[in-house]
């Protein structure tokens, strides 16, 4: 009891979360145990995650800085479109494309991104535009380039071996519909956890990760003590554009085919997730197992209530909201203790 | 009527487990300036809070106008006459002077509707009272500390104050402006207000006040008249340690020529500053606010671009764009605002320390090694003894003299040639002034060559061997430390 009681001192706001996810499949559990702890739902939900998990990793590295991140989306699907359009240059007569292109096309689209990433820090800490605005402004003008690109539509008709291969499941031990295997680990999450783990490290191992910590605490002193702050914000926006670049091109995988507007509820979607996952808005405070336990709470909430008929899926933001704002005015109890007025 | 204005007897008040004040006397005379003196913490402004209602004492009593309270809600004291004048003043910057002035009354009248007229009236009037001088459209936030502080007083006198408290208000003036808000005091005195004067400046507490009353650590010490007091009686009343000041003697032989600067200048700011330092030496520069001192610091630091000149470390000619190119250089800055420009005050103790060297603690892949950054960390708060029970705690827990070595640690330990400090005892309590001149010293005496940039006249003197006067941007005289006195320095300041 008393090692719980530690644990839960240890960092309040992610045992909160911790709580509420028990608490969730506790009451799925109850509630619809053979249609949500099926071996077939949590494949799918993680093939999902991925999505908007990159983008939200993005979105919260630039909020520890202080800043924030509103162009993902538009970098993710403007990579994805270009990337699709590349792929579908590729096949000869035949319709033949070597697998090999798809970790070629992957590299092209983490350059794509990354190279969206450092102006929006090149704005950011060159020309001193607030990053609210810089990225609203990066956003409106990538998927502004999308739809001219596209003319509206959707790309469809990429060359099969992508979503193949991207949207595969290892470990084939589930029989599937109709006599065919379906696995139970997807691709999506597997290129999610190394993108988390290289991030986790970053952050908790590296340099970077204290300089990136201190940026956010206080620009002026990072300044003053010598860290090199327009290169550190221009790096750090960059991995949030190549995040987002993955996750577009994870995208393009889950739908096989790219559009100047998919995901768009995904921007603000991302911030919610990164200050429900404990990030300050202001800066300097925040950890990605915090952020981790977000997207996981989020997206087991969304996949649970889809297993109810009679709710509709419009609730889902809704219910969104109120889990944002219940953990908000959780936090502000917390670390305001109601006193005795005398 | 009775004797005293103000009387508060035996207060008590503790936070969370912190005896902030223990059973503390303060009285004040009508119309006399009263000096509250202490350290950092030893309770001052509980007590201010205390009188004008923002706090509540757990214990004793407040009399007023021979009036007995155990409580008081700040529209009392408002209304009773009692006015603080905070170290922020509280006043909106983004409003005009006159707004400023008569957005209170307006408030108080209940009024809706602006009417620009009447509220220029009440802000002239209100300036009227001790004849200050300003643009009444002016926008606060574009006035200087001084006018600022001005102001607030205006502001505080509309209320018909009888006493009026200043929370250390003279931190951020200039020596002119200093006297000039002396002379403004003596005004009010004269028209039977009575002023509290908060300060842990020995000068200003002989200079001003006719009583004074000291606190230590939340305790009661001395009460009496400033004749009686004098300085080695001042220093141990606040620390309750008795100092011998000593005066810096170099001891380093044969330092070479670290730091050549040759007709450094910034447009508008300073220019053909020039001066050689070696190691062992330590170089003061003093002068008012506006000689451009400060700007000569950001400048060899590179936090601003000179327009004019060179700087030379041992020899070799450095292009200074940014603080690191500094720091590679072998310069340390120690800035002049601890909290806004020196340290990451929510961030522990140890990373605060080893964040400029910390790409030195790094392996393959900048991962860093944990072993060797717990060593360094602990190392130096050993060396500068930086009292903690953990350094992994955030540096806002720390003392004000703490926090400045902290700050001192994080420069040292980039291993620098030459140590430029800025301010280096502001806002700390003499205990640590104490300790930090003799580190500062000690460094010197090592081989390191120091550069101390202050407006504390008696720490140049003692602690340089080497005196720098700036004025209006120029460098008026170089005098020797040792035998020149403070009026001297001063007559080339002003």
């Amino acid at each position: 009891m008393n090692a719980l009681l530690k644990f839960y001192r240890r960092d309040r706001h992610i045992s909160r979360l911790v709580i509420m996810l028990a608490g969730w499949l506790i009451f799925m559990a109850i509630t619809c145990f053979d249609k949500f702890f099926s071996i077939r739902n949590f494949p799918t939900i993680a093939s999902v995650i991925p999505e908007y998990g990159l983008m939200s990793l993005g979105a919260m590295v630039c909020m520890i800085t202080g800043g924030i991140d509103l162009s993902g989306v538009g970098i993710a699907n403007l990579t994805s479109i270009t990337m699709a359009l590349f792929m579908k240059s590729l096949p000869d007569e035949t319709g033949y494309v070597t697998p090999w292109m798809v970790p070629l096309v992957l590299l092209m689209a983490i350059l794509c991104g990354l190279c969206a990433g450092a102006v929006n820090g090149t704005l950011i800490s060159k020309v001193k535009i607030p990053p609210i605005l810089a990225t609203l402004g990066i956003n409106q003008l990538l998927t502004g380039i999308a739809m001219v690109i596209t003319n509206g539509p959707a790309v469809q008709n990429i060359p099969p071996v992508y979503s193949s291969m991207i949207n595969n499941k290892l470990l084939k031990v589930v029989p599937g519909k109709r006599g065919t295997v379906s696995g139970l680990i997807p691709v999506q999450l597997l290129i999610f956890v190394a993108v988390v783990l290289l991030i986790w490290f970053l952050m908790a191992r590296t340099s970077y990760g204290k300089k990136l910590y201190m940026i956010g605490t206080n620009e002026n002193v990072a300044r003053y003590s010598g860290l090199k702050v327009d290169r550190m914000l221009i790096k750090t926006y960059a991995m949030s554009g190549a995040c987002a670049a993955l996750g577009g091109m994870i995208m393009l995988a889950n739908y096989s085919s790219a559009r100047a507007d998919y995901g768009s509820q995904y921007t603000l979607q991302c911030i919610l997730i990164v200050v429900l996952g404990g990030v300050s808005p202001t800066g300097g405070r925040g950890k990605i197992s915090g952020v981790m336990l977000a997207i996981v709470l989020l997206s087991l909430l969304e996949a649970g209530i889809n297993r109810f008929p009679q709710i509709s899926s419009y609730y889902i933001t809704m219910i969104w909201g109120a889990v944002l704002l219940l953990v908000m005015v959780l936090n502000y109890f917390a670390e305001n203790p109601i006193r005795k007025r005398r | 009527m009775s004797e005293y204005l103000l009387k508060a007897v035996d207060i008590s008040k503790a936070f969370v487990g912190v005896q902030a004040l223990d059973a503390v006397s303060l009285d004040i005379r009508p119309g006399e300036i009263h000096c509250l003196a202490g350290e950092n913490g030893c309770g001052k402004s509980t007590l201010i809070k205390i009188i004008s209602g923002v706090y509540q004492q757990d214990a004793g009593y407040i009399e007023f106008n021979g009036k007995r309270f155990t409580r008081i809600t700040p529209l009392e004291a408002i209304a009773m006459g009692i006015q603080v004048i905070y170290q922020d003043f509280s006043i909106f910057p983004n409003l005009t002077v006159m707004e400023n002035l008569a957005f209170n009354t307006e408030l108080a009248a209940g009024r809706r509707l602006v009417n620009k007229r009447r509220m220029r009236t009440v802000a002239e009037e209100a300036l009227s009272k001790i004849n200050f001088d300003i643009e009444l459209d002016r926008l606060v936030g574009s006035l200087s500390v001084a006018e600022k502080q001005m102001v607030a007083i205006c502001r505080a006198l509309m209320f018909d104050a009888k006493l009026i408290i200043m929370d250390e208000p003279t931190t951020a003036l200039t020596r002119k402006e200093v006297r000039a808000l002396f002379e403004i005091i003596l005004k009010l005195k004269e028209q039977g207000i009575a002023i509290l004067f908060v300060s842990h400046k020995l000068n200003e507490v002989f200079e001003i006040s006719e009583r004074f009353t000291i606190f230590r650590s939340g305790k009661h010490i001395v009460s009496g008249n400033t004749s009686e007091l004098d300085d080695r009686k001042f220093s141990y009343y606040m620390t309750g340690r008795e100092f011998d000041a000593e005066p810096f003697r170099p001891r380093y032989e044969g330092g070479e020529c670290v730091l050549e600067v040759e007709n450094l200048a910034i447009e508008g700011a300073f220019e053909d500053v020039s001066f050689r330092l070696c190691r062992g030496e330590i170089l003061g520069i003093t002068g008012l606010l506006d000689s451009g001192r400060s700007e000569l610091a950001l400048a060899l630091f590179g936090l601003r671009r000179s327009t004019g000149g060179r700087i030379l470390v041992k020899g070799k000619e450095i292009a200074m764009g940014s603080p690191r190119d500094a720091i590679e250089a072998g310069i340390g800055y120690v800035p002049e605002d601890r909290l806004s420009e020196g340290l990451f005050l929510p961030r522990s103790i140890a990373d605060n320390i080893v964040i400029s060297e910390i790409d030195r603690l790094t392996g393959a892949l900048s991962v860093l090694d944990f072993r060797r950054y717990r060593q360094e960390v602990e190392d130096w708060v050993r060396a500068l003894s930086i009292a903690t029970p953990d350094p992994e705690n955030a540096c806002s827990t720390l003392s004000g003299g703490n926090q400045q070595r902290v700050v001192l640690a994080k420069w040292l330990a980039c291993k620098p040639d030459v140590l430029v400090l800025n301010g280096p005892t502001v806002g700390v309590d003499i205990g640590s002034k104490h300790d930090i001149h003799r580190i500062l010293q000690r460094l010197a005496n090592e081989g390191m060559a120091v550069i101390i940039i202050s407006d504390d006249l008696p720490e140049v003197l003692q602690n340089c061997s080497h005196l720098l006067i700036m004025k209006d941007g120029r460098i008026v005289a170089r005098p020797d430390p040792g035998s020149t006195d403070e009026n001297t320095v001063l007559s080339h300041m002003l």
